[in-house]
């Protein structure tokens, strides 16, 4: 939407008189790009982005040590003979997507019944859980991860040391990511007042939070989750000093034995994380009914 | 434009509920009590109104009733059942909110038929109650409507409708005017006086505007430090005020002192007849209407500080020579300028008065 168009400049009177010297002095600001420029830095910015993953697909089809194309780095990662080649990888997939799932179900089923509290009934322990929440972006993951360590000692005794424990960690270092587009969300909404109204028309607290809270938060939901996802695959630091196999760590030591195989990997997972983002940034825009519209 | 008033179809007249609040205490903990033990007796399909200022405890009375608000001792009864430990999902009431409280993935139509899903109602005829609910507020055809596509009036249109299609015992209204402008703000209170008249339900509106309050209620509690300086009808609140509190909010007065002796108080030289109130003899203020004091040809002399159009009249502040500032109340037509020299008379009517110490 643009505002800048038609629409009187302050200081500048509807009938056309002369207007103040001012006006140039004022620039262009919270205007709207002209198309060219807009366009130039589309493609500058997409020049940025799109030359290394090109670099690396074109890596990925080179012949060893002769010149020509080939898929053989792609075919191999799909031959059963070489299957054994790769099923560290392929464990390491699995278990990151194992992780995936159960720090998404930590933020569901912790953060976000915390942040309900918070907003509907303890409105005091509101910024207690955003510094908590907040936190972990602060500190550097390798210095969480040193103190993590003797945690997980002592963890180990109790629930052994499986890959899925590694979502512990990681449940900490997503939380400013969860947190954010979910607080984000309830920002916009008066919560306070809808579920006080569904609750004086007959619905009990769980009633009101599943058909008026919930849906009134798909938005940040969704982001929320995406981006825990994409935190999750990226995640390297927890996994190797914990000494756990994931997608990351797997990436690094096949890297080390055959380079084509880890950059065409590299390429495929930052693909997907892109994907993501790309339905993180329009999953707004695909709930039901018409969004918001300026009034 | 010709405008038809919608009248109710049958599922939505209901009968009156008695609705009682008996010495209610809510104590927050930080000083004053937010309600004093208050205690109300509301008849079945009454209107009234909680007037009072902010911080008054008049919202926190309403909150009181509808359960979203704990008490801390006394006793709530919708119909003479005790409730006081009965949620609020189970009280059985509509509400309307100061602030918008539309569900915003919802529609109109889904909005209205909330309270019937939550009191599994059948679909067919749930869409004949939304209809017809939809209707009395004059709203019928903007059903597929979200709430982000309706101007403020039409949400809290919406909103009534909402909370009048579950036929509850009681509606409760939380200053439901107060974020919208002024002709709306009129329009839509005499259409609430209209629907609950109409609908025989027993209300309570909360507000901070006399006016307002005056305009729909039966009667008008008027509120102030968690406590009900007076209830009454609103000619009694305005003709008769019980307290101080009462007469200097409702409606403009010129606190005057002056000395009380055997029902007549003397004020600035004038002898006018006292209320018949509690008060006893001796100094006491003496709370004057602007309409009861006039411009006149002659009486006490004074020169004009300030005055104001309002339409149908004017308000002219004359300063009199013994110091005290009147607010007189005279026709349009008169214009005195600043700093003209006028004299100004009571008209005799009774006047309320309080002791002073």
């Amino acid at each position: 939407m643009t505002a800048a168009s038609g629409a009187p400049v302050a200081g500048v009177s509807p009938t056309g008189t002369t207007p103040p010297v001012r006006r140039a002095a004022r620039g262009r600001y919270g205007a709207t790009p002209a198309k060219a420029t807009g366009a130039a830095v589309l493609i500058v910015v997409g020049l940025l982005f799109a030359i290394p993953l090109l670099s690396m697909g074109w890596f990925t089809l080179q012949r060893v040590g002769s010149p020509g194309i080939t898929f053989v780095h792609w075919l191999a990662l799909f031959d059963p003979a070489q299957s054994s080649n790769y099923s560290d990888l392929f464990a390491g997939v699995q278990n990151s997507l194992v992780l995936a799932v159960i720090v998404v179900a930590i933020v569901l089923l912790l953060l976000l019944p915390a942040m309900l509290l918070a907003e509907l009934r303890h409105p005091k322990a509101h910024r207690v859980l955003e510094f908590v929440c907040l936190l972990p972006i602060t500190v550097p993951t390798i210095v969480l991860v040193v103190g993590f360590v003797p945690v997980y000692q002592v963890l180990q005794q109790v629930v052994g040391s499986d890959p899925w424990t590694l979502s512990f960690a990681i449940g900490v270092i997503v939380l400013p990511y969860a947190y954010r587009p979910i607080q984000a969300n309830i920002g916009t909404l008066n919560l306070t007042t809808l579920t006080e109204a569904a609750r004086s028309l007959g619905a009990s607290w769980p009633v009101a939070v599943w058909r008026v809270v919930l849906p009134n938060l798909r938005r940040g939901l969704i982001s929320s989750c995406l981006l825990t996802v994409s935190v999750v695959l990226g995640e390297f630091t927890i996994a190797n000093v914990l000494s756990q196999n994931t997608f990351q760590t797997a990436l690094l030591l096949l890297q080390q034995t055959d380079p084509y195989v880890g950059a065409l990997l590299a390429l495929a997972a930052l693909l997907f994380v892109f994907v993501l983002l790309v339905v993180v940034s329009t999953a707004g825009s695909i709930t039901r009914g018409p969004r918001r519209r300026k009034s | 434009m010709t405008t038809t008033v919608p009248t109710p179809a049958d599922s939505l007249v209901v009968r009156g509920t008695p609705v009682e609040l008996v010495d209610v205490v809510k104590d927050y903990g930080s000083g004053a009590r937010a309600l004093d033990g208050i205690s109300l007796d509301i008849r079945p399909g009454e209107f009234v109104a909680l007037l009072g200022p902010s911080g008054c405890g008049k919202t926190t009375a309403l909150r009181a009733i509808s359960g979203l608000e704990t008490i801390d001792a006394g006793h709530v009864r919708i119909g003479g059942r005790q409730i006081e430990s009965v949620p609020v999902h189970k009280r059985d009431i509509g509400m309307v909110f100061q602030s918008y409280s539309l569900f915003p993935h919802m529609t109109v139509t889904q909005n209205t038929a909330f309270g019937l899903q939550m009191r599994k109602v059948g679909r067919a005829e749930r869409d004949r109650r939304v209809q017809e609910a939809l209707d009395l507020v004059g709203l019928g055809h903007l059903g597929e409507r979200y709430a982000h596509q309706l101007s403020g009036g039409q949400q809290q249109r919406v909103a009534l409708a909402r909370a009048l299609v579950t036929r509850p015992r009681v509606l409760l209204l939380d200053e439901p005017l107060s974020a919208l402008d002024a002709k709306v703000r009129v329009q839509l209170r005499d259409e609430i006086r209209r629907i609950q008249q109409e609908t025989g339900i027993t209300a309570v509106f909360v507000t901070h505007d006399q006016e307002e309050a005056l305009a729909v209620a039966d009667r008008v509690a008027v509120m102030n430090a968690g406590s009900i300086e007076q209830i009454g009808t609103p000619e009694d609140l305005y003709l008769r005020p019980a307290t101080e509190f009462v007469a200097g909010f409702v409606g403009h007065s010129n606190r005057v002192e002056g000395v009380l002796e055997h029902g007549r108080v003397q004020v600035a030289g004038q002898e006018l007849p006292a209320l018949p109130g509690a008060t006893p003899d001796g100094p006491v203020v003496a709370f004057v209407r602007p309409e009861d004091v006039h411009l006149a040809a002659d009486g006490l002399p004074g020169i004009v500080v300030s005055t104001s159009f309002l339409g149908a009249a004017r308000r002219t502040v004359v300063r009199l020579e013994t110091g005290i500032a009147l607010t007189v109340q005279h026709a349009a037509a008169e214009h005195p300028e600043t700093g003209d020299l006028v004299r100004v008379a009571f008209a005799g009517q009774p006047v309320a008065v309080a002791a002073r110490s």
